[in-house]
């Protein structure tokens, strides 16, 4: 729990983060920064896990255990979406959201 | 102190998270990512779950960004401007994210959070035991299962980023 700071105050910047992520999610064109957005909504999420079980059920570790698991499975798909990423660049010499049709048909 | 210490890091997280979906030179949206992850795990180091900080730094700001600039290095030139997105593109997803945003804080303050009396301090004993615990509430199960993703998604890694040209 910090100092003078409620719960209303971090779940609104958790949200803010989430929301940014989703607009980036949308805008962008590039798949590297697709991603990016990405890293920033499982980020959003995490936070929210921690802040809730510190700040409402600190007898239980649920959220504190299910931050780490978020975490590991958002190395896991990045490492995995950077692989996919560069054996699409050798394919199509692109990495253009709207270049990306090969598996299509 | 904790009070002010916290209003920096929100700031910083708001203004480098909106600079890294906006900005046009990849390597600087990269790097705007970097210090977003960073605070973020001041924020945890804040609330006193130093242990899932310092997981944050390692993983994010060790391996995820090195590996998202890698990629970036190898599949761009370094001074390539990122495509203009339409300004009609942007303007809905601008709605969708404030419609969505409006909601859910909507949501939040509205409802009435009871806060706990009893804080305590996240100790990473207690984290240890909850993983390997396979007794009532143990995550033993879930945390062999990531192991056997972590190992699954190392092999996929190297098949798929040594693929073959398709006109081979």
């Amino acid at each position: 729990m910090i100092e003078g700071i409620s719960i209303y105050e971090i779940l609104t910047l958790s949200s803010i983060v989430f929301f940014v992520g989703v607009y980036g999610f949308f805008t962008r064109e590039n798949l590297i920064t697709v991603l990016m957005s990405i890293e920033l909504i499982l980020n959003a999420s995490a936070l929210n896990f921690v802040i809730i079980n510190t700040y409402l059920y600190p007898d239980f570790l649920q959220g504190a255990v299910f931050s780490i698991f978020i975490i590991a499975m958002a190395a896991a798909e990045t490492a995995l979406a950077i692989a996919i990423i560069i054996n699409l660049y050798k394919l199509v010499a692109s990495v253009e959201v709207k270049d990306t049709e090969k598996l299509k048909y | 102190m904790e009070t002010i210490l916290f209003y920096i890091l929100s700031a910083l997280i708001v203004v480098f998270s909106i600079a890294s979906v906006s900005s046009r030179k990849i390597l600087r949206a990269v790097t705007y990512l970097l210090f977003v992850l960073i605070a973020i795990s001041g924020i945890y180091f804040l609330v006193d779950y130093s242990f899932l900080g310092a997981v944050q730094l390692t993983v994010y700001g060790g391996g995820v960004i090195v590996l998202i600039i890698f990629s970036v290095l190898l599949v761009h030139h370094i001074e390539l401007e990122l495509e203009v997105t339409p300004i009609k593109r942007k303007i809905i997803a601008g709605l969708i994210s404030v419609v969505g945003l409006g909601i859910t804080l909507w949501a939040i303050y509205t409802f009435p959070f009871t806060n706990a009396t009893n804080y305590k301090s996240i100790e990473v004993a207690d984290i240890g035991r909850k993983l390997l615990g396979y007794g009532d509430g143990g995550f033993i199960l879930p945390f062999e299962v990531i192991s056997v993703l972590l190992l699954a998604v190392m092999v996929g890694a190297i098949v798929i980023a040594k693929g073959k040209k398709l006109n081979e």
